[in-house]
């Protein structure tokens, strides 16, 4: 259970949050424009990579904010967390 | 055969207090302080149980969790009974009774005993193999296996305990109370950490507090001595909370672990009386010291699992801690030095000690001399072969080890005895370690697994980290604590120790008998019944995987977990296969350590706890009606309102015919509503729709779509502009928390530049929706001041009103076809605006209906259910409604996917009606739709998605998606059921009043 520090509310339990998958996928402005094969690149594929993986996540039970986290899914521990449409941190 | 084996007075025990308790129905006494093990072994009493396959007499092998054979019944004629309790761990009371289990009809006359015989014949996946043929016949053999196997029996009445969860928050955890656990715990608080230590046990100090060993001195006393004034200082430590009789059951990531504090098991029935029983703690630490110790290991040899063999350390602490004699003539057997001092605490008591049979050649520790001088027989490199004496140890039989240990020589010794403590070395208690998530690694020169690495968060200290001599445990501990405390110096870094090195070492998995392994039976894990020989044979078969071989022998899979044999059943894999054991890893370590109850797992989270229900404000209304409640997500929301003995069908074909024709009334409260203000809102809607919505005026409504990013149906609802940036939007019941977060996430993520809020309101509002061609009269009487014409007040539209003081929301729209207004009042006020409605609908015959009514009534319309006639693979244009698509808007939610090849295909599922030939049979919901009857195999076209007989139409009527089904009206196609073909014609969606007539009638 992992302890996770939301950046509008400090540190609380797994349980309050939900997983968003994958950060930093951009919804394209023009998807009108996108061909079949580039509309499916955004829609369907992500990277589920063993290692440090940016993650969206959302304080569903508490403040209800969205907010980015780098986890290494191999062991589970949280390199950082840091607020949407920031950066995310160097590795 | 009773007799009383106390041989000292114990400080541990209360020798005033007399307890009696019963076993297997018999009436023995005991002692405060005693657990059911000591008690019995005091009344000489060492057959327990039968094991789980072959039925063999077992015994007490230890004094503590690890216990693998005494499991036993508590309150075995009650309803409330509890299987499979460590005899070991229950401490007795006034009161208690157990008895043993998996025997019938007796522990000392146990008909599956014949198993024991049967024995060559039940080999390692005995059953996988044996009950495979006839595939057919595996029912009938289950019936009899199911019967014959199974460790105790349940409870079967309801629990009457209470359960109780804790949070805690701490710097420090300590888990282990022995002489590390507690230094570590006392320097921990002292340095101002917020500390909390646990111990499973009743008592603190784990083995050293019974520790009279003369070779192991602190400051010149007995340790035990030492280590009771430590403790005794405990008390006047602030930020130290200890808590006793408390396992910790799970370890998991982020130095998050639960533990199960056991309140009221040790007390009498009158003491337990309204008091919490357990209570699971669930522990945040910021930092963990693993105090945990060692686990004692057995030696596995040919027949080591009589009643009366024992594990050393537990003969040694029945004898010190409880004042008990495991046996008048003990024998012990081992591979180190632990035995020693189990012979001679036990030599200086008084008790017998016949000889300790030692497998290594030699040993120079100062101990043997003293064994030597107190006249002990010792054996050196010899074995014990075998062991006779069926419910007790009666003689051991032993021979001289070959010197490669593989074998034995010479002539055969028989010792007779009636304990034998049995002592194979060490096994780290690192379960929580690695439940952690971190590693171990295989110390050759020891044969152990060791913790990798400590960390900045948790480190192993004492015999758990694989320290076993007093001053290097004393030493390693205080420097870990330096570093992981940060702390200069310790408060015992310069106490004086006295401690007797162990030299000589001689390991060996599988001790060899003169009898080939496989006529013998060296027993690893004594709960299953798994043998050395078990392990050899799924070698052989192939199996190679320590995780395979686990399942296939069943070893290590016991209640205990196999926290005895497991290291051996390691080692003899590794021998047999010619692996390294640092290679060959171990099985992974789950938990619970030690098993939980279900009520300290669940809590408070019982009964109407156990899941929360939603109930409207209309609630009381609706029981008080007798209405029948049907569950949609958590809410509770009426069904149907029977009449007299009316069936479900009577009450809701009455309901639907009253509401078209002249009035009915339903409790839409639970409709998802969500507040959506701001300059931004109509570009947001806009946006999340796939319709338009900028140009819709203030005060009208419009029924609305929205789509996953992947072009699926995902929920519906009208929403209302109550102002130039105010809306007020509804959802599905179901869909409500998920739409809400979908918003807010497109909001926050995607188009943060919006000026926008959403707040959740659906608790706020309670809805009553009226319907039928009298609504608008019942409505008139209620506000005879609001001009209902269909100028004034058409349809989509809304009105806000007052009605007796109360601001209510009027919105007429229609999820019937009917005349419709949804009043909307405040949620306290929701009942008397129902009531009032009722009142006034009174002279009309107005019916209240439920949600199958409401369902039944749409259906007719053809109006969709997103979840029922959607499955997250439907498009708006599967679902025939292309008129909701905007063509115009550059974009909306899922707009692109709608134009991908895949939702562009012609013969996609699309929603159809469904008209039977018969029109009395109604179709069953979920049905298969074919199109040919003789055609094998035969395509599946569909399904059917809503069902119902009309009663407004007097002819069954259904939804169903149909491959290609646009294409098909007017076509005939099958619905095949069990027992007969149902012909069906493809039909429009819409079957009742498809000019849309009503709604303004």
């Amino acid at each position: 259970m992992f302890l996770i520090n939301c950046p509008y509310c400090g540190e609380r339990d797994q349980q309050e949050f939900k997983a968003g998958g994958e950060a930093h996928i951009e919804r394209p402005k023009q998807p009108t424009e996108l061909s079949d094969d580039q509309w499916a690149e955004y829609l369907f594929m992500r990277k589920n990579i063993k290692g440090v993986q940016f993650e969206r996540w959302n304080h569903a039970h508490g403040c209800r904010k969205w907010f980015n986290m780098a986890r290494d899914t191999s062991n589970d521990e949280i390199k950082a967390i840091y607020k949407m449409g920031e950066k995310p941190p160097p590795q | 055969m009773t007799k009383n084996l106390r041989v000292k007075s114990s400080e541990f025990i209360d020798e005033t207090s007399r307890i009696s308790f019963k076993f297997d129905g018999k009436t023995y006494y005991g002692f405060k302080g005693d657990t059911l093990a000591s008690a019995l072994l005091a009344n000489n009493v060492h057959l327990i149980g039968r094991s789980f396959k072959y039925h063999r007499p077992r015994g007490i092998m230890t004094s503590g969790s690890e216990e693998p054979n005494a499991i036993v019944q508590i309150n075995p004629n009650s309803n409330i009974t509890e299987p499979n309790a460590r005899a070991t761990e229950i401490e007795i009371y006034e009161g208690l009774e157990a008895s043993s289990q998996n025997c019938w009809p007796s522990v000392n006359f146990d008909i599956g005993g014949i198993n024991n015989f049967l024995s060559p014949f039940l080999p390692a996946g005995f059953y996988y193999k044996t009950f495979m043929w006839p595939k057919s016949f595996w029912e009938k053999y289950e019936f009899f296996i199911r019967h014959s196997a199974g460790l105790g029996k349940s409870p079967t009445t309801k629990d009457p305990d209470i359960y109780d969860h804790r949070n805690i928050h701490c710097d420090v955890l300590v888990v282990g109370a022995g002489i590390s656990g507690i230094l570590a715990a006392k320097n921990a608080a002292k340095n101002n950490y917020k500390t909390l230590l646990l111990d499973e046990k009743n008592e603190l100090g784990g083995s050293t507090i019974f520790e009279t060993n003369e070779n192991k001195k602190i400051n010149n006393t007995f340790s035990s001595e030492w280590l009771k004034k430590e403790i005794s200082e405990l008390k006047n430590i602030k930020n130290l909370e200890i808590k006793t009789r408390t396992s910790v059951a799970a370890y998991h990531q982020y130095n998050y672990l639960l533990a199960r504090e056991n309140l009221t098991d040790h007390l009498e029935k009158k003491d337990k009386k309204n008091k919490i029983r357990q209570r699971l703690l669930k522990i945040r630490a910021k930092k963990v010291i693993l105090a945990t110790g060692a686990l004692e290991r057995p030696l596995v040899f040919n027949n080591n699992d009589r009643p009366g063999i024992m594990l050393s350390s537990a003969v040694k602490k029945y004898s010190d801690f409880y004042g008990v004699a495991c046996g008048v003539k003990n024998i012990f057997f081992t591979n180190n030095d632990t035995a020693y001092e189990s012979a001679l605490s036990l030599h200086n008591k008084g008790i017998k000690v016949a000889a300790i049979i030692d497998i290594r050649e030699n040993s120079d520790a100062k101990i043997i001399k003293k064994t030597n001088d107190a006249g002990i027989k010792i054996y050196w490199s010899h074995t014990i072969v075998d062991t006779s004496g069926y419910k007790r140890l009666s003689d051991v039989s032993i021979m001289k080890l070959s010197n490669d240990g593989m074998s034995v020589t010479g002539s055969k010794t028989s010792i007779s005895c009636d304990c034998l403590g049995i002592a194979g070395g060490w096994t780290p208690a690192v379960h929580l370690y690695t439940q952690s998530g971190n590693k171990l690694t295989f110390d050759e020169d020891r044969n152990v697994f060791v913790p990798k690495a400590d960390n900045s968060a948790q480190i192993c200290v004492g015999s758990c980290g694989g320290d076993f001599e007093l001053d290097e445990i004393i030493k390693n501990l205080s420097n870990k604590l330096k570093n992981f405390l940060n702390i200069s110096q310790t408060d015992f870094e310069d106490i004086s120790l006295e401690n007797d090195k162990e030299t000589s070492k001689r390991n060996i998995w599988l001790l060899p008998s003169d009898k080939p392994t496989g006529k013998t039976k060296p027993f690893v894990d004594y709960q299953n019944d798994a043998t050395a020989k078990d392990i050899k044979l799924a070698l052989r078969e192939g199996f190679r995987s320590i995780e395979h071989v686990k399942r296939y022998t069943t070893t290590g899979m016991g209640t205990d977990q196999g926290k005895l044999g497991n290291m051996h059943a390691l080692g003899i894999i590794a021998d047999t296969a010619g692996v390294k054991m640092g290679e060959l890893g171990t099985t992974t370590f789950r938990p619970p350590y030690t098993p939980l109850t279900f009520g300290t797992i669940v809590g408070r989270n019982v009964g109407e706890f156990f899941d929360t229900f939603r109930r409207t404000p209309m609630n009381d209304w609706h029981i008080k009606n007798k209405a029948e409640f049907e569950n949609v997500g958590q809410w509770k929301r009426a069904w149907y309102y029977p009449i007299n003995d009316e069936t479900m069908h009577q009450a809701v074909q009455r309901e639907s015919k009253a509401a078209r024709k002249s009035a009915g009334i339903l409790d839409a409260s639970t409709l998802g509503k969500i507040d959506i203000q701001g300059s931004d809102a109509s570009e947001f809607l806009n946006r999340v729709y796939t319709n338009a919505w900028s140009k819709l005026a203030i005060g009208k409504c419009r029924y609305g779509l929205m789509l996953n990013e992947d072009g699926m149906v995902f929920d519906d609802g009208v929403t209302t502009r109550l102002g130039e940036n105010h809306y007020i939007m509804t959802t599905t019941t179901g869909g409500a928390a998920n739409v809400l977060s979908k918003l807010e996430d497109y909001l926050q993520t995607e188009w943060p530049e919006l000026d926008l809020y959403l707040t959740s309101v659906t608790d706020h509002f309670a809805t009553a929706s009226l319907c039928g061609p009298n609504s608008k009269k019942i409505l008139n009487k209620i506000i005879p001041e609001l001009d209902l014409s269909d100028e004034n007040f058409p349809h989509m539209s809304f009105k806000e009103v007052t009605i007796d003081k109360i601001k209510c929301r009027i919105m007429r729209i229609s999820f019937t076809g009917e005349q419709s207004y949804e009043i909307n009042a405040p949620a306290s006020f929701g009942e008397a605006i129902w009531e009032k409605c009722i009142e006034a609908g009174k002279e009309f015959d107005i019916t209240p209906y439920g949600t199958e009514t409401m369902h039944l009534l749409r259906a007719e319309k053809g109006f969709i259910i997103v979840g029922q006639d959607t499955d997250g693979t439907m498009t708006p244009i599967d679902l025939q409604m292309d008129w909701i698509v905007s063509k115009k808007k550059y974009d909306f939610i899922g707009k692109r996917s709608l134009y991908r090849s895949d939702t562009m295909k012609e013969n996609r599922k699309q929603l159809v009606g469904l008209l039977t030939e018969d029109p009395n049979i109604v179709l069953e919901e979920g049905a298969q739709i074919v199109s040919e009857l003789n055609q094998k195999p035969v395509e599946m076209l569909g399904h059917v998605t809503s069902s119902y007989f009309s009663p407004n139409l007097n002819k069954s009527i259904a939804l169903a998606v149909v491959r290609d089904g646009k294409n098909m009206r007017g076509k005939k196609l099958f619905i095949p059921m069990e027992n007969k073909n149902i012909s069906v014609t493809v039909s429009s969606t819409i079957f009742f009043d498809e000019e849309n007539k009503r709604i303004n009638a």
